[in-house]
């Protein structure tokens, strides 16, 4: 069963296409990364499936709700972790949790109950008291995933979730995207490919605003006869091996 | 519901950075008993009441909430641009969650702020009296006029620009066109014009006659404070719902 179906999705800015005439089927408790060189429209893509910005044309449903139609009912069921880490710096990690879950409808007790879990679930146990500003790279972006996960989305959209991270952090940050597998259907941009092979249970490439393929990592090596998704990539983006 | 823990939130951002407790409560204080003691320096038989606390209570008050534009922009400056806004305008707040949650810690500040300067205020010997409450909310309209330009900047600058903007500019403008520190009669011609044409002297006057009793004369000074406040703060909204409608978050 679809959660997520885009038709003809279309963003444009003055006479650049940042988004165009995108088509894309996702199912429930897919984990989909999409691909693409900065500028590819990803993040354009991303914003509008979460009614940051309304698009010029074409709509997407998900879960039976149409961005463009019913924004206030997608944006209950779902969540976003945006680029950068996205924390109130004097907020404590225990108080960064409980006011997103506050403000998605959860009472107090509930947020309380649910930060614990999400704390738990993402190893942030031992800083629950501190302030969000004096954490790690590593563990602000570990908080930021949690904040988005802590309203129990259905959707979630992880905008390159481990840039900028080290490659410990990365590796710990992974395993948990690792354990929403089946039970969230997640959007994943990332500029990393052995991360997108990893996670993913399939690739979409944009180039210049187009969905140029999807696929299965494989499918798309084998689509274009290289020997690795790092040179399918290059060879679906335009570039030269 | 929303409102409240937005404004929960913005209130514990705003009160756990330390330079803020200084400019918003600190420095006024020290202005305060800094003119004070300019005061007390001053000879009786000179009978200038420059300086005294009738005079400067008002105006370190009025003075005290120009810092909440700082507070304001640099708060909403700082959500833009690490990507938290993008966060919370992803989830179901309303427009509405956001401009009241920004505004409403601010005016209670604001009202704290007020009441904390007018004590301080009461041990340097001003009188205190239901007069002293009713000039605390008569200064509240230049709060929001303040928190509605930081609002403003905040929508559109970097923290960086608005520290400039509403913490050097805006604080110096509000500070020597109130008549806090020089009397406009004394300087008169065109800085006098300017200032009566600005709000800031307008608050500190109102104030003063709040303090006096004399109630006749507040609403012709605090209507040209309201004035600038609302139009000030529908600017604010307006700019602040052209961001969230704008995809630069």
């Amino acid at each position: 069963m679809s959660a997520i179906t885009i038709t003809n999705l279309t963003k444009k800015y003055g006479a650049l296409k940042a988004v165009d005439n995108m088509n894309l089927t996702i199912d429930k408790g897919e984990l989909f990364a999409l691909l693409g060189l900065n500028g590819a429209g990803k993040t354009t893509t991303i914003k509008m499936l979460t009614c940051l910005i309304q698009p010029t044309d074409g709509d997407a449903v998900l879960l039976g709700d149409s961005i463009k139609g019913n924004p206030n009912a997608v944006k209950q069921k779902t969540n976003v972790s945006p680029q950068e880490t996205a924390v109130a710096p004097n907020l404590t990690v225990l108080e960064n949790l409980e006011f997103i879950a506050g403000i998605y409808g959860q009472n107090v007790e509930i947020s309380r109950a649910s930060a614990k879990e999400m704390s738990s679930q993402f190893g942030l146990d031992d800083v629950l008291s501190k302030k969000a500003k004096t954490l790690s790279g590593g563990m602000q972006r570990r908080l930021s995933v949690a904040m988005a996960l802590i309203s129990n989305p259905q959707i979630l959209f992880l905008d390159e979730p481990t840039l900028g991270l080290d490659v410990l952090a990365r590796r710990e940050l992974r395993a948990s995207i690792k354990q929403l597998k089946n039970k969230v259907t997640i959007i994943l941009t990332t500029h990393y490919l052995e991360e997108a092979e990893e996670l993913s249970d399939r690739i979409g490439v944009m180039t210049k605003g187009r969905l140029t393929a999807v696929g299965t990592a494989a499918e798309l090596i084998n689509q274009t006869g290289t020997a690795n998704l790092e040179d399918a990539f290059i060879t679906l983006s335009g570039g030269e091996l | 519901m929303k409102i409240l823990l937005f404004a929960r939130r913005n209130t514990k951002e705003i009160l756990r950075d330390p330079t803020n407790l200084f400019f918003g409560l600190g420095f006024p204080l020290v202005l305060l008993f800094l003119l004070s003691v300019i005061n007390s320096a001053i000879p009786a038989e000179a009978n200038n009441t420059m300086f005294s606390i009738e005079n400067t209570a008002p105006g370190i008050a009025t003075f005290g909430t120009a810092f909440f534009a700082l507070f304001s922009g640099m708060l909403l400056a700082k959500d833009r641009t690490t990507t938290f806004l993008m966060r919370l305008f992803a989830s179901p707040m309303t427009a509405k969650d956001f401009i009241f949650g920004y505004t409403l810690p601010l005016l209670v500040m604001a009202a704290v702020q007020g009441v904390i300067t007018f004590l301080a205020a009461a041990i340097l010997g001003l009188p205190l009296s239901v007069n002293t409450l009713l000039a605390v909310l008569v200064v509240l309209p230049i709060a929001v006029l303040f928190v509605g330009l930081g609002l403003l900047f905040g929508s559109f600058l970097d923290d960086k620009a608005v520290g400039g903007i509403c913490g050097a500019l805006l604080t110096n403008i509000a500070g020597w066109f109130s008549g806090t520190w020089i009397p406009l009669d004394l300087i008169g011609g065109v800085f006098k014009q300017t200032a009566e044409v600005l709000p800031f002297y307008h608050s500190v006057e109102a104030a003063k006659e709040a303090i006096r009793g004399n109630f006749t004369e507040i609403m012709p000074h605090i209507a040209v404070v309201l004035g600038y406040a609302v139009v000030f703060y529908a600017m604010a909204v307006f700019a602040f719902y052209q961001k969230m409608k704008s995809d630069k978050g």
